[in-house]
């Protein structure tokens, strides 16, 4: 019997675990699957938790239900991946499992601890992340009684997961605060190291516009060095000083530690990783993917959704000794909500920018990029039944992996 | 793309001012680069870091280095860097070096 090992149960490990169990030869080779618990998040939710549109309920399953019985789940921590020897240390036992081909989705995190100050005396008390349920959840008691001061939302450093999801907290926080008519006593200010609302022009020109009409600062070039939990301000590398009453910190994001114990990580923990194959630059028996990657490709479950492809493909194609031909272009699509029950969407690849235009098909869309409409906000809520109904149950969500022109205006 | 001339020689570099070919740049390429990113002077703790992420690039298949991998790398603190290079310095870093434009998360 041969061994795939997959590592980490969240988007990516989950659905590919499962594709690869239905393609591989069950008397040949066995699947396992290891995760440190059995909680599944849909992530994409934690940004309606603290404006109380989201429950609990909405964004945490239990993952058991989505694992056939054809893989062996192990919940247990991961001491060590020794990739040299084609083996991983568990905690649970000691056991060690020896694989033949290995698939690293481990994720990536917040690390407020590496922002001076950050996880200070101000931490959860004016100042919050909503990348994890926990501060999604505390936030929103904070948000519940909050009457109103200057909200800063702060990205620290990149790469981030979902690069849009700061933007859609700003649109959402100043829909939300006008419904509670605290609108005029709230000013709401974005603090970014980009140059301009997001890193590609187009879109960037488009989601600055939307950002000056609903009335948001922006502070670009922005990078924090320290927080003053004391005298509640921020302040950058270049010394400008940036008040606030509620600090919304999205902190550095790192790939696991794990990552880092078994030496096979870049400076953030991200590992090194060919951008089309998502094989390992390094190991030929390995696969990487998700948010555990060093592409340069957006860190969200769209994204996951358009590599399984090429990591399936390919992976199976190297098994049977094969050439490699699935190429992951970058694909990566996101609905960006804007509040008042409308979103934007920009879709776009590696090569190229989001334009303007409509989405998936030319004319008809149904969807409209970087413009605002309420289909789109439709389409961003109905992802959550995608997600646990369709994408989890390992059922084709009919979206083409590959990066199209048709329908987008040069 | 488009070329850039620097006491008379040209060179030539794309859209957003980078340089197509590392290969092709010169000290006075980088001073030249440096001047229009606003860096009137380059110091000697300026040229540590470009010669840093020079080699860095060379060893990591030609992409640029990120600001971790050149605090880490060139022994410099990530305040002093952007004291040296001021807002962007991994992307100023890279065009005075004559690499290629950082690759962000998106």
């Amino acid at each position: 019997m041969k061994t795939l090992l997959v590592l980490g149960a969240g988007t990516a490990g989950t659905m590919i675990a499962k594709k690869m169990a239905s393609k591989l030869d069950k008397n040949q080779w066995k699947v396992i699957l290891v995760d440190k618990d059995t909680k599944h998040y849909y992530q994409p939710g934690f940004l309606f938790i603290p404006f109380g549109k989201y429950e609990e309920k909405h964004v945490i399953k239990n993952n058991r239900q989505y694992i056939p019985a054809g893989i062996e789940y192990i919940i247990s921590n991961i001491e060590l991946i020794e990739p040299d020897a084609n083996q991983v240390r568990l905690t649970l036992d000691h056991r060690l499992i020896h694989y033949d081909y290995l698939i690293v989705a481990t994720g990536c995190d917040i690390h407020p601890e590496e922002t001076e100050g950050l996880k200070g005396e101000g931490w959860r008390k004016n100042i919050f992340d909503f990348y994890t349920y926990d501060g999604a959840a505390a936030l929103r008691k904070f948000l519940d009684r909050w009457e109103g001061g200057r909200m800063v939302v702060n990205v620290v450093e990149n790469p981030i997961k979902c690069p849009v999801a700061p933007l859609e907290f700003l649109f959402l926080a100043d829909w939300v605060f006008t419904q509670r008519g605290i609108r005029n006593k709230v000013e709401l200010v974005y603090a970014t190291p980009l140059p301009g609302a997001f890193t590609k022009p187009k879109a960037s020109a488009a989601l600055g516009a939307l950002l000056a009409r609903k009335n948001i600062q922006i502070e670009a070039d922005y990078n924090i060095g320290e927080v003053d939990p004391v005298h509640n301000v921020i302040k950058s590398y270049d010394e400008r000083e940036v008040p606030y009453d509620l600090l919304i910190s999205i902190p550095t994001n790192k790939g696991s530690d794990l990552i880092k114990r078994s030496g096979m990580g870049d400076a953030l923990n991200f590992i090194p990783t060919d951008k089309h194959t998502l094989q390992s630059t390094k190991w030929q028996n390995i696969w990487v993917t998700g948010d555990a990657t060093n592409i340069p490709a957006s860190k969200a479950g769209a994204t996951i959704h358009f590599q399984m492809e090429s990591v399936v493909e390919n992976m199976l194609a190297h098994i049977h000794g094969k050439e490699m031909h699935s190429t992951f272009d970058g694909h990566a699509t996101c609905y960006i909500e804007t509040g008042f029950n409308k979103a934007t969407l920009i879709d776009f690849s590696y090569d190229q920018e989001p334009l303007p235009g409509m989405y998936p098909m030319p004319l008809v869309g149904p969807f409209t990029l970087l413009g605002e409409s309420t289909i789109n906000h439709i389409g961003k809520l109905a992802f959550r039944y995608l997600y646990w109904d369709l994408m989890m149950r390992g059922i084709e969500v009919p979206l083409p992996s590959q990066f199209s022109m048709a329908g987008k205006k040069k | 793309m488009a070329t850039k001339k620097v006491k008379g020689v040209a060179y030539e570099v794309n859209d957003e001012g980078f340089l197509l070919d590392p290969a092709t740049w010169t000290k006075e390429y980088a001073v030249e680069a440096a001047k229009e990113e606003g860096l009137e002077e380059l110091t000697e703790t300026h040229w540590k870091v470009i010669d840093f992420a020079r080699q860095s690039a060379a060893s990591a298949g030609g992409a640029s280095p990120t600001l971790r991998t050149i605090t880490d790398g060139a022994a410099i603190t990530t305040k002093d860097l952007f004291a040296l290079f001021p807002k962007g310095p991994a992307k100023k870093v890279a065009k005075i070096a004559g690499l290629k434009k950082p690759e962000g998360c998106v």
